[in-house]
């Protein structure tokens, strides 16, 4: 797909940059001709200082790292919980029939019921952010762990077994490779849930960081900051998708002409 | 014999997993875990009464109302977006960053524009799950088979019908995936509103418990919010069989050769 796009001039690009400048000037105009009112959605010049006035703020970067922080985490351990889990589970027929009910019943329990939870164990910390966080992108992988390790080629792995490798080496030496495009797709579903989760629980326990900001703006009434920080919080969502694609690309420089992308 | 080992494969571990829950209950008494007993009979006193008509139907009635809206609105914009070259190029870039943003950071900015009401709490459904739908749809009909599309033309099928015969069933898998997606977000963003700016629903309900220390009162409604969200997987998993069941087919023949 890249290469594809690489290959067309910079035509889609001016197109994109022109979109992105249209929709800056309809924000622009919109307040201004009062159809929107304007103490409810400042105009976009007035946002965009306050963002760059907030971008030399101390407590704007704190916020920022404090989201990012709890995005890595939660996706790191969820990640590493989802792939040995995955491993183990999808690697021996037995334990895949005996979890399937289970997986399927607790992965569509959206993790935002697990608020009130959090709240009464954590309070208004990093960990009560982390729970959140983790139960989201932990059934992403996961399920895409355990489709990858459905894909393993049966030739491929009696070949390794007649060849006399061992359980961890099979492991390692057929299974992780097939699984390993279904992982990347998993860590990337699972670090965009991971930060809309993240979002999410600053903004409604109240834990610190951008979400957390963004509410206190909000009830104090500084409509051109909360504006701001929403802002931010789409640019850090941009920003990560964009490392997922590059951490993609990266892994799986090997492998990528072989796969489509895997539908979800 | 095959039926009763299906069976044990199916409901082992959940049982498995009850038995210890019971069985933790039994030796210690944690204020935060009711017992299975306990939580059963509250599950039935809190739910199954007014609080269903009062709570519950408002709750699932919004969020069908977004995820409706959103899927309609997803697909139309998806095909006209997907079908114009210039067009896509000119309103990807927006469009990506739109869905890069949380959606539930669209709660308190709605709760400006529009105030606190119904219609909010289903603006914030359809903001939230109507990006991957729209952006789905347009890769989907962006990559439509070019050996089709040009059969399509040779044969001189243009206009409506191109729609009806090309373009929607080649972009039928990736728009599937799509409304999966905006399936779980939009159930997230119907506790999110709720939680936030509400007096009634099941959002506002469960974190009133858990503010009144109701704990069973509290795990009974995370149950309600795991139900609903296992009843809209299975009723979209039955939906997408059928609708994609000439895709699995094909999926089928292509990997056997």
């Amino acid at each position: 797909m890249a290469t594809t796009r690489a290959g067309r001039s910079w035509g889609p690009a001016a197109l994109g940059a022109l979109g992105i400048l249209g929709f800056l000037a309809t924000w622009e105009v919109l307040p201004l001709t009062g159809l929107v009112d304007p103490r409810y959605l400042p105009p976009a010049s007035e946002v965009l200082a306050e963002l760059g006035a907030q971008f030399l703020s101390a407590g704007f970067w704190l916020a920022v790292w404090q989201t990012v922080r709890a995005w890595f985490l939660g996706l790191l351990i969820a990640a590493v919980a989802a792939i040995v889990l995955g491993l183990v589970i999808g690697t021996s027929a037995v334990l895949r029939r005996a979890t399937h009910t289970t997986i399927e019943f607790l992965r569509p329990i959206p993790s935002v019921a697990l608020i009130p939870l959090a709240v009464l164990l954590f309070g208004v910390q990093l960990e009560s952010t982390l729970l959140l966080v983790v139960y989201a992108s932990f059934w992403q992988i996961l399920i895409q762990v355990l489709y990858g390790v459905a894909d393993v080629d049966t030739v491929a792995q009696n070949t390794a077994r007649s060849f006399g490798l061992g359980r961890f080496a099979r492991v390692r030496y057929v299974t992780w490779p097939t699984a390993l495009p279904y992982v990347i797709t998993g860590l990337r579903l699972g670090a965009a849930v991971a930060l809309i989760l993240a979002v999410t629980a600053q903004l409604v326990i109240g834990s610190p960081g951008l979400g957390r900001e963004i509410a206190l703006a909000q009830s104090g009434g500084a409509v051109s900051a909360m504006y701001a920080f929403v802002l931010t919080t789409g640019l850090l969502g941009v920003l990560i998708n964009m490392a997922m694609r590059v951490l993609e690309r990266r892994a799986l420089a090997w492998h990528s002409s072989v796969r489509g992308e895997v539908a979800v | 014999m095959r039926l009763v080992k299906n069976l044990g494969y199916a409901l082992g571990l959940p049982v498995l997993l009850i038995l210890l829950w019971w069985g933790y209950t039994l030796v210690s008494s944690n204020f935060y875990v009711p017992e299975p007993g306990e939580f059963v009979t509250t599950f039935a006193d809190v739910w199954f009464g007014e609080r269903f008509f009062d709570d519950v139907l408002p709750s699932i009635g919004r969020l069908l109302a977004g995820l409706v809206l959103s899927i309609l609105l997803g697909v139309v914009a998806g095909l006209v977006i997907g079908s114009v070259r210039w067009l896509r190029s000119l309103l990807e870039p927006v469009l990506e960053f739109f869905r890069a943003i949380p959606p539930p950071v669209l709660v308190p900015v709605l709760m400006l524009l529009i105030g606190v009401n119904d219609q909010m709490k289903v603006v914030v459904i359809v903001l939230g799950s109507v990006w991957p739908v729209l952006l789905n749809t347009i890769e989907g009909v962006r990559s439509v088979d070019p050996v089709m599309t040009e059969t399509a033309r040779s044969y001189g099928i243009d206009g409506w019908s191109r729609f009806v015969h090309l373009v929607i069933p080649a972009a039928g898998p990736q728009m599937m995936a799509g409304i999966r997606q905006a399936l779980s977000i939009g159930l997230i963003l119907m506790v999110i509103s709720e939680m936030f700016a509400s007096s009634s629903g099941l959002g506002f309900t469960i974190v009133q418990f858990q503010r009144s220390f109701a704990i069973p009162e509290m795990w009974s409604g995370i149950a309600v919010l795991g139900l609903i969200g296992v009843v809209l997987s299975f009723v979209f998993q039955r939906v997408e069989r059928k609708v994609l069941a000439w895709y699995r087919g094909l999926k089928e023949v292509e990997n056997a050769g």
